[in-house]
């Protein structure tokens, strides 16, 4: 099947290619998503719409991602089990597709001890590899869960998410075949800082033959401050932040710690570019964008291809 | 449920609540996980470990208990049975089921019916 997702037509097409990440909502106007998202036009190829990222409520990613496609911004709409049974699952992939959202990104979800609500009731009917095959069978099958029939398959390019660096270590490239296998076309990995490790994780994933089945972008963090690193390591679940990356964070004083966090990332995304099957990044500089676009120019990421050129190599699954 | 069934739930329940510290979920694979219960993980995942996994090895959600999935990959290298069950994508859990006994579901083969639109997509090479 042929999508008409631009972010598929680059990787098809053998590009590397950038991603970032929509800075979270917390509003009822449109205005407050397109503020956010304008300074990355142009910067990267598609903008993740997160789904209560962190288990905090914000602007619901289907919403979000509408938004962005009005102003011809390619979203990544995220999709989380944690709220939601495989009903309103369903219908909001199918919703998505109607209102142009062409890259989902399906995952279980940080619990929602996390987060803003943690008296709150955490649903996970259906776990993320189960979405990933549901989203599949949607599009490929033309059914739903039950197995009734779609007037018309909804069109979208299918994402899910591993961690490298979150034991069990040797269990998680077999994770990352399973996502194939249930259905995953891409993959965004965890905030890379250990490239040891991750070094090591793709190794694997290449023995297992996935780097001809999937594609992998890598996660680089944009810190911001010596402060931001250690909350980081010590408030988001399942993420590892070296010492030696928070040591240099602290060796320069406050006001020069912005530079050295792109300083860093400019050095990761040179990193993981030459490791062989990784075919973008995906850049998070928490409501920093500016911090995104820096990072993008130092590492001789601009200009993004521009949308003609991609609509005539096309692309799709 | 039929006296027959609630027998056997009296006999399956509490033994396997203190051996497994099982939930009952009706649809038993404890056989593919290292029998380790896999309904004891918080975000009742089926298919392997979250992303949220502590470095120590310990839950996201329960800092203090181990992760279930964890347990179930390393216990599983050491069965001599059924080690590559981890790497089976299995299907949504059928909350009917809940509460019922795994072992008659086994044996009339309620716990292997898939929801009829549940098929493993076509392998798609890109490159």
């Amino acid at each position: 099947m042929r999508t008409p997702s631009r972010l598929a037509g680059l990787l098809h097409a053998g590009r590397f290619v950038v991603t970032a990440e929509l800075s979270s909502v917390d509003s009822g106007e449109p205005e407050a998503v397109w503020r956010r998202v304008e300074p990355l036009r142009g910067v990267v190829d598609a903008v993740n719409c997160t789904d209560n990222t962190g288990a905090h409520v914000h602007m619901s990613s289907l919403a979000a991602a509408h938004l962005l496609v009005e102003k011809g911004i390619e979203p990544i709409m995220q999709l989380a089990a944690r709220d939601r049974n495989r009903l309103a699952l369903q219908a909001d992939l199918l919703g998505a597709a109607a209102l142009g959202v062409r890259n989902i990104l399906l995952m279980s979800g940080d619990d929602v001890t996390a987060g803003d609500h943690p008296e709150a009731r955490s649903i996970y009917d259906i776990d993320s590899l189960q979405l990933l095959q549901v989203a599949r069978n949607l599009r490929d099958r033309g059914t739903y869960l039950s197995g009734r029939r779609l007037e018309s398959p909804p069109v979208f390019f299918v994402g899910a998410v591993e961690n490298p660096f979150a034991p069990p270590l040797d269990f998680r490239p077999f994770r990352l075949q399973k996502k194939v296998e249930a259905g995953a076309e891409f993959i965004q990995t965890q905030l890379v800082f250990d490239l040891a490790r991750f070094h090591a994780f793709m190794g694997r994933v290449e023995d297992l033959g996935l780097l001809e089945r999937v594609f992998v972008i890598a996660s680089i963090g944009i810190p911001r401050s010596a402060r931001g690193t250690h909350f980081m390591k010590e408030k988001v679940p399942g993420l590892s932040v070296p010492d030696d990356v928070i040591r240099r964070m602290e060796s320069v004083p406050p006001l020069q710690q912005p530079a050295e966090g792109i300083r860093i990332a400019i050095e990761l995304v040179e990193a993981v570019r030459s490791i062989r099957g990784i075919s973008g990044v995906h850049l998070i500089g928490i409501k920093w964008e500016e911090g995104v676009v820096r990072v993008a120019q130092g590492a001789g990421l601009l200009p993004r291809p521009v949308a003609e050129v991609v609509a005539t190599v096309g692309g799709g699954a | 449920m039929g006296v027959i069934e609630r027998m056997t739930v009296a006999v399956e329940k509490p033994l396997k609540e203190a051996i497994w510290d099982c939930r009952m979920c009706g649809q038993c694979i404890l056989h593919s996980t290292g029998l380790t219960c896999p309904m004891r993980c918080p975000k009742n995942l089926r298919n392997g470990p979250c992303g949220g996994v502590r470095a120590n090895g310990n839950c996201e959600v329960f800092p203090d208990r181990p992760c279930v999935w964890v347990q179930a990959w390393e216990r599983s290298r050491k069965l001599p049975l059924f080690r590559d069950h981890m790497h089976h994508v299995n299907p949504p859990v059928d909350w009917r089921l809940k509460g019922t006994s795994s072992w008659i579901n086994l044996v009339t083969g309620r716990d292997h019916k898939r929801p009829a639109g549940w098929a493993a997509p076509e392998s798609s090479a890109h490159a």
